[in-house]
């Protein structure tokens, strides 16, 4: 299927190069819709490929990229729950969400995640497990998971390691803070910056050069430097969710869940 | 005009530029989320404008609380 459109993302092949754009309000939050559209599309891949050689991953929504795992949906499923069951689902969600990392993260393509505004938690682990990140001037990046009690869940901690030092890595994790595409560029977790609302424009023109090289040559290269941390991804979804059995975590969801607060996410 | 009063006073320029609301309607010490009528989101799009304008990095969490813009300023003049 050459082009699709879902519920959560549409995704169509243009002059080569496949584009997959999340629209789900309010800012592309990761749920089991999400999920089920983005196995669809990774389901979808082999046949894509053979008529593309560069991935875009873009956001429709004015808010941003991504805003990560839905919270809510994962907050109301689990009240619905009981507590053996709730672990068992977690754990087959992360596994799935995985999955779908994965095969993005090694897909024989280049790809570009085109980012925006919000690209927090799933969000920026989504834009991790691609090649290049193109930035437009509004773009936030976060890890705010430590303000549930929890870890990055979506393969963020070994994809953050495998790209950023160690000392970047714990001060985005460990401060919970955002950062604008500025300082991500200048730690090196972005490839360029550009001007609000050109990051598409952009990519698409890099999308452009990138299909002037030998594909199989692409291919090689991307094997040969970007490594996928399988190990620490799987211990990784065990840590998460050893942590999520917490109260604290239950607490900290049902906080932001209910909260009429102005800035929900700081604690 | 002091340091501060100068960065109030580009923070409230910046401010009514963003949100596309008159400078005049805008005080120091106006809560800016009532004021403006923005959420959480909106707030951080603003803190970016301020970033980058400023040419400062100002963590999230240091605005936890702050909700005015003469505080907001006092925040900014302490990265510059």
């Amino acid at each position: 299927m050459k082009s699709f459109q879902g519920k959560t993302l549409s995704w169509q092949v243009l002059d080569d190069a496949i584009e997959l754009t999340l629209n789900r309000a309010p800012c592309n939050e990761i749920g089991q819709a999400s999920l089920a559209e983005l196995e669809r599309f990774v389901a979808a891949l082999p046949a894509l490929q053979r008529d593309a050689q560069v991935l875009i991953i873009s956001s429709a929504r004015t808010e941003g990229f991504c805003a990560g795992a839905d919270l809510r949906e994962l907050y109301q499923v689990g009240q619905s729950l009981r507590e053996a069951e709730k672990l068992a689902g977690l754990h087959d969600f992360l596994q799935r969400i995985h999955a779908v990392m994965n095969a993005l993260d090694e897909a024989p393509l280049t790809t570009i995640a085109t980012v925006h505004g919000v690209t927090f938690g799933g969000g920026f682990e989504l834009a991790l497990v691609c090649d290049l990140i193109i930035a437009d001037k509004t773009a936030r990046f976060c890890f705010p998971e430590l303000r549930l009690g929890l870890i990055p869940g979506f393969g963020g901690i070994p994809r953050l390691k495998r790209d950023l030092g160690n000392a970047v890595v714990r001060d985005l994790l460990l401060t919970g803070r955002s950062i604008n595409a500025t300082k991500a560029q200048a730690v090196g977790l972005v490839s360029q910056v550009v001007a609000e609302g050109d990051a598409l424009r952009v990519a698409r023109s890099t999308a452009a050069q990138l299909k002037k090289f030998d594909r199989d040559t692409a291919i090689a290269a991307k094997k040969f430097i970007k490594p996928i941390p399988h190990e620490e991804l799987r211990r990784e979804i065990e840590v998460f969710c050893e942590l999520f059995t917490r109260p604290t975590v239950a607490a900290g969801l049902r906080k932001f869940v209910e909260s009429t607060d102005a800035l929900p996410y700081l604690p | 005009m002091t340091n501060i009063e100068k960065t109030t006073d580009e923070v409230l320029r910046l401010a009514a530029e963003h949100f596309k609301v008159s400078r005049e309607q805008l005080s120091p010490d106006d809560d800016f989320f009532k004021k403006l009528g923005i959420n959480s989101l909106q707030a951080l799009d603003l803190l970016t404008r301020i970033e980058q304008h400023f040419q400062i990095e100002l963590p999230d969490y240091e605005l936890q609380g702050v909700s005015d813009f003469r505080t907001l300023a006092e925040r900014i003049q302490s990265r510059l």
